[in-house]
């Protein structure tokens, strides 16, 4: 029997690689369904929703990985699968906005009453210093 | 004996000190060589990605979107990294007072600038300014996750699209090695110079769904995982500076505590011999 061909396939996210190795077969969640790739497949892109991209590797095992989302490169020998790590929705990065706005908001509201543990230390840092020199100047002069 | 009490309870406390520095230092040198691995782990993502934009954009070339096209600067928006703890060395001040340079700079051309501050110490020291600050997130721990970062990003991504930001640039400290780590300033926006080198031939893909979507898609992650990349870099840097100021402080500590000893062994010997020729004086007189 003639040996199956293969597809070469590269996992990986902002975070760190998670799979690379040769496969006969790639199934990917693409945004508009199911994709399956088999070697030779003409080259495509394609955003990935959340789901299973499943390899079969040559020597019968499966593999399946959770990818939160990201997008799916094909090239006939090749299969790169750019996984976020987080799971993403508009609504979900528009919350996620919205509360790094408030923080920074907050943040400045903050500006005159509320001061920081490392404000306080800075400025206690400071008097200490300020209280060195005098007792300095002390010392010369008495 | 006056005075050997005092010094001796002065050096345990150095030493109780030095101790406390020490640990510091290791806990900080393991803490370098994990961010260092995270940055190696980051890096086939990001080259990945740009091979792609890189691809899509040639193979693409009557659609710009607008994160490809450069306007006019007349807003121009900062993210900067900074770290959530001190004790760093000059870290953070280095990195500040680079942005404050380029700060100046773009306001003596006319332009807008506003900040979005990643890590307390810059939201400290940058709220002090009449500076807008846009979005801020803190405590990322020693390891930063993108998820973290996605809100932040889109906030300044959101305002490059309405035309309330013209340029974006990520301010952070890059980690040359471990004695080394200086502020680098990376355009994030409009993306120039993407790498299309090695595309002569020019097939075309199958988009699904339309390139135009998945390009705004893909563009939209490279900065995510460039920020990311600018965070893990930072908290390498910040753990080398640490490092490093935990080394110098640990070693001023030893050569107090050696001084220390010096004067408290003369103290001693003083008190010694004072008492001896109390002694002889005295059978002397008898």
């Amino acid at each position: 029997m003639a040996e199956a061909p293969t597809i070469h396939v590269d996992i990986v996210s902002a975070e760190g690689e998670i799979f690379s190795g040769p496969a006969t077969m790639v199934f990917a969640p693409a945004s508009q369904g199911e994709l399956g790739i088999a070697p030779r497949h003409a080259p495509l892109l394609s955003l990935l929703k959340a789901g299973e991209v499943r390899v079969r590797t040559p020597d019968g095992e499966q593999h399946f990985f959770f990818v939160g989302g990201g997008a799916l490169e094909v090239q006939p020998t090749k299969v790169t699968v750019l996984a976020d790590t987080a799971l993403r929705a508009r609504d979900i990065d528009e919350a996620a906005a919205l509360a790094a706005k408030q923080r920074a908001e907050e943040a400045l509201r903050d500006k005159a009453g509320h001061i920081t543990q490392a404000e306080a230390l800075a400025e206690l840092a400071r008097a200490a210093a300020q209280l060195k020199v005098l007792e300095r100047l002390r010392k010369l002069r008495g | 004996m006056p005075g050997t009490k005092e010094i001796r309870s002065k050096i345990a406390s150095v030493k109780s000190t030095q101790k406390i520095t020490k640990a510091m230092q290791m806990v900080a040198t393991s803490k370098m060589r994990r961010a260092q691995e995270r940055m190696r782990l980051a890096r086939p993502y990001a080259q990945k990605m740009r091979n792609v934009i890189g691809h899509l954009t040639e193979a693409n070339p009557d659609y710009r979107h607008p994160f490809l096209v450069t306007r006019e600067p007349k807003a121009v928006g900062f993210i900067v990294i900074s770290t959530d703890r001190g004790l760093a060395g000059a870290l953070n001040a280095n990195v500040f007072k680079q942005t404050l340079l380029l700060m100046r700079e773009w306001q003596g051309k006319g332009a807008q600038v506003s900040l979005c501050i990643i890590g307390t110490k810059g939201l400290t020291f940058f709220r002090r300014l009449s500076v807008p600050i846009l979005a801020n997130v803190s405590h990322l721990g020693d390891r930063p996750h993108v998820k973290d970062l996605i809100g932040t990003v889109k906030v300044m991504l959101d305002a490059y699209r309405a035309g309330a930001l013209d340029r974006l640039l990520l301010v952070n400290a890059q980690f040359v090695n471990t004695m080394t780590q200086r502020p680098a300033v990376v355009q994030l926006l409009p993306i120039e110079a993407l790498d299309t080198e090695g595309l002569q031939e020019h097939w075309d893909y199958i988009y699904e769904p339309e390139a135009a979507y998945i390009l705004d898609g893909l563009l939209m992650r490279y900065i995510e995982s460039q920020v990311y990349r600018g965070a893990v870099e930072n908290v390498a840097s910040e753990m080398a500076a640490r490092m490093v100021a935990m080394k110098a402080a640990s070693d001023n500590a030893g050569k107090l505590i050696n001084e220390l000893q010096l004067i408290y062994n003369k103290a001693r010997q003083a008190a010694i011999t004072k008492e001896l020729s109390e002694i002889v004086g005295g059978a002397a007189a008898v």
